[in-house]
């Protein structure tokens, strides 16, 4: 005999993620956190703070708790367990049964692939090169960004450059701020990451979405980037920076195209892109007029042309199984850096199964890139950037030593400025004041203290890389590029080790 | 190899074309047939043109252009008039912020890519890719353009670009449009417009002068009526047309059919932002 049916309609409400545990003892009712929380995952009911549902994990509450009576516990597993049937596939697959959309999510790839960093461990110098106290010795960490001349000529006492050479940049260390438009990210977030550019001495990636009036006065220090949405492009846009890069992928969404919702397109915004308020921000998928190697030459080109040959063109590509021969071809096509944006890179906006599924992991991607431009006698001509998921300053050096001479971070400097990478961005919810246009939440964020607090992280982590290259008895961060004898892999699998051209745990030089 | 060299980190005065521009007053001229490389190379042209336009020029006729790319690319002097002569290569007029080019022959790809502000006149026909991502000034062709023409082109403020077609356009024409108006007249006959037309389209108008299918529309796109605001809007880029090119242009608005987006918001309800 069945079971009576149930009369109750079935909603298929998932079972909430992350629940805030205020401790009663403590809690001074202030209700600082129920009026923090974006999310409005907090309320204040019957005189206490309860949770009303909807917590991403965001942390701005526990942050803000002046009692320090909050946490955030993950809700333990709902479902039951199954090896194959993830909780989140189950989840997955309910949110789309009743939504029929495609699941879009932010920041980079979280699910467990183990990072090929990890299993990349450093050499050291001991006895017969001695290793450099780099607190007493220079370690040189000066980098330079863009095309490498083969020659120098002389004329009339002047130092000539061929037509088609473009200056190079100077910078104080091998690192440059990834491509983050304003839109994607607040006014005062996108500020921060200008002033600890200049602050820093290196490049900040402007993204796509023009550049705001107030910010040229970092402009010394802003690589800006032409996208196939081709937004807030002006001549100053492209005469008045350091760098121009053309972006033909994203490590986070490979193949796909921006999208920033019209809710996010504020007036600030329409301005900045040049496009009406309110109006889905869409960037096609393709560069309309890149069909080509050819094509792609023919736009560096005409940006070389506009900006009179004074700054470096680059062109970033997104980390994709035929890296290598791609990024030849880029740079045949005239480009004078290129940057390469691995597998677990970020994004303010991406479907689910492209963010996770598709790419090549930075690591390998740097590997294949610098291997094949050396095959064809193109690497000393260009320089190569790579980012994509650099958590640490061992993910830096060891991107450096598989080929890049820049690395790229860009969520580093995010979680520097408050993010907690609880991968709302999307949402533009942030409780951060970082990933939204909510002029409330915006104004949470000091772009001077944010500044601040990433130029402290990556003065540490250009320390730390001293404290390496010293180390390795190395004193300039040139010679650690592509030296990929100084790691040795000791993960699972050593076909990765063969095809990064990295030796296994245990083998030497002789 | 390239013959031409520039001391680095200075202004760009050089020799560069030094045997073909001529200067009277205001007015350049450059004469390509004069360069003693032939054909004279793109590199060289653009940086005569720079010259003559740092000097102040207000017109710059250019005599004998073979298939030279990337010609007044940002340039933006709003009273500069640039006469072209012969057949400019592709990219003419990338980022063009204010001046007016005038071509006397065929335009290839791309011209007018990227263009904020100005006006781009072709005596003949333009290529695929013309008016590609334009946010501001016009394109007038007397002729026929090829494909993926006024692709993303967009709109903003008071800036609003403009395209007219005295002949036909190819396939995806205005697609991805954003903004912006496109005309197409289909004057030497023939259908006027191809397949996918409008596809992705999320602002913006095309105006077609004759018949459109409903196959022939991309995904986005609708045929709407004209309100009395876009037969004004027809009625002057005709008149710009006609002032450009002399030609007699047909004003019978119930020839003209409206292509516009279905939505702004082509991507609402199209994600799920389930935090699974």
């Amino acid at each position: 005999m069945s079971e009576t049916p149930p009369t109750k309609r079935l909603d298929h409400r998932l079972p909430e993620r992350f629940l805030p545990i205020v401790n009663y003892d403590l809690c001074r009712v202030c209700r600082r956190c129920v009026n923090d929380c974006s999310y409005q995952a907090l309320e204040f009911r019957e005189s206490k703070v309860v949770a009303s549902g909807g917590c991403v994990a965001c942390g701005r509450c526990i942050a803000i708790c002046p009692a320090n009576c909050i946490e955030i516990r993950p809700v333990p597993p709902q479902f039951a367990p199954h090896g194959n049937w993830s909780e989140r596939s189950r989840r997955s697959i309910l949110a789309q049964a009743s939504s029929g959309g495609v699941l879009l999510s932010s920041c980079g790839a979280d699910d467990e692939h183990p990072a090929i960093f990890d299993d990349l461990l450093l050499d050291a110098a001991q006895v017969t090169n001695p290793s450099i106290d780099p607190l007493r010795e220079p370690v040189e960490t000066v980098t330079y960004l863009g095309r490498r001349p083969g020659r120098l000529e002389v004329c009339d006492g002047k130092v000539m450059v061929r037509e088609d050479d473009t200056p190079l940049i100077r910078m104080d260390m091998p690192l440059m701020f990834g491509h983050i438009s304003l839109g994607s990210i607040s006014y005062n977030a996108q500020q921060a990451l200008f002033m600890a550019a200049k602050e820093l001495n290196i490049v900040a990636g402007s993204g796509e979405g023009g550049l705001h009036p107030d910010f040229y006065q970092y402009a010394d220090h802003i690589c800006s980037e032409v996208a196939s949405g081709r937004f807030g492009i002006k001549p100053e846009y492209l005469k008045e920076v350091a760098a121009v890069e053309i972006k033909i992928g994203q490590g986070a969404k490979p193949g796909h195209g921006g999208h920033l919702p019209g809710e996010k397109v504020t007036t600030m915004i329409s301005e900045t892109r040049m496009i009406p308020r309110g109006t889905d921000a869409l960037s096609p998928y393709p560069h309309h007029d890149i069909y080509s190697i050819e094509d792609l030459a023919q736009l560096i080109s005409v940006l070389k042309e506009s900006t009179e040959y004074r700054l470096p063109v680059g062109v970033k590509i997104a980390a994709v199984h035929n890296v290598g021969a791609i990024a030849s071809g880029i740079v045949r096509a005239g480009a004078d850096f290129l940057t390469v944006d691995g597998f677990k890179g970020g994004t303010g906006a991406a479907p689910r199964v492209i963010r996770d599924h598709a790419g090549l992991p930075v690591e390998v991607a740097i590997a294949a890139v610098d291997r094949r431009l050396t095959q064809e006698g193109l690497r000393n001509r260009v320089t190569v950037c790579a980012g994509g998921g650099i958590r640490s300053s061992a993910d830096m050096i060891k991107a450096l030593a598989l080929g890049a001479d820049v690395v790229m971070v860009s969520t580093s400097a995010m979680v520097a400025m408050g993010c907690r990478v609880c991968q709302q961005c999307h949402r533009g919810l942030c409780s951060w004041g970082i990933a939204t246009q909510r002029d409330d939440l915006t104004s949470r964020l000091d772009p001077n203290v944010a500044a601040a607090r990433i130029v402290r992280l990556f003065r540490a982590w250009n320390e730390e890389l001293k404290e390496v290259l010293g180390a390795m008895g190395i004193d300039a961060v040139e010679s650690l590029v592509g030296n990929r004898d100084r790691l040795r892999y000791r993960g699972p699998n050593p076909k990765i080790a063969e095809v990064m051209n990295v030796k296994h745990i245990g083998e030497g030089w002789g | 190899m390239k013959d031409v060299c520039k001391p680095k980190g200075h202004a760009h005065e050089c020799d560069c074309g030094k045997e073909c521009l001529k200067v009277e007053g205001d007015r350049a001229v450059i004469d390509l047939s004069l360069s003693p490389a032939q054909p004279m190379h793109y590199t060289t042209l653009n940086c005569v043109m720079r010259k003559a336009m740092r000097r102040g020029c207000s017109s710059i006729e250019l005599k004998g252009v073979m298939g030279q790319r990337y010609l007044a690319s940002t340039a933006s002097a709003p009273d500069l008039y640039i006469a072209v002569h012969g057949t400019p290569g592709n990219d003419l007029g990338a980022f063009l912020n204010g001046p007016t080019i005038e071509v006397f022959g065929n335009a290839q790809d791309m011209t007018g890519n990227t263009m904020n502000s100005g006006r781009i006149i072709v005596h003949g026909n333009a290529w695929d890719v013309t008016g590609l991502a334009a946010r501001g000034g016009q394109i007038l062709v007397k002729g026929d353009t090829g494909y993926r023409v006024g692709i993303h082109m967009k709109e903003f403020g008071g800036s609003r670009p403009t395209m007219v077609i005295g002949g036909t356009a190819k396939d995806y024409l205005g697609e991805y449009m954003a903004g912006g108006t496109i005309l197409v007249l289909g004057l030497g006959g023939g259908a006027p417009v191809g397949r996918s037309l409008g596809a992705g389209m999320h602002g913006g108008r095309i105006f077609v002068r004759g018949t459109v299918g409903l196959e022939q529309l991309g995904p986005g796109a609708a045929i709407v009526p004209l309100s009395p605001d876009d037969e004004k809007e027809v009625r002057g880029l005709l008149g710009e047309f006609e002032n450009a090119f002399g030609a007699e242009v047909p004003g019978e608005m119930s020839e003209y059919v409206k292509v516009a987006p279905s939505s702004s918001r082509p991507f609402s309800g199209y994600y799920d932002k389930t935090n699974v």
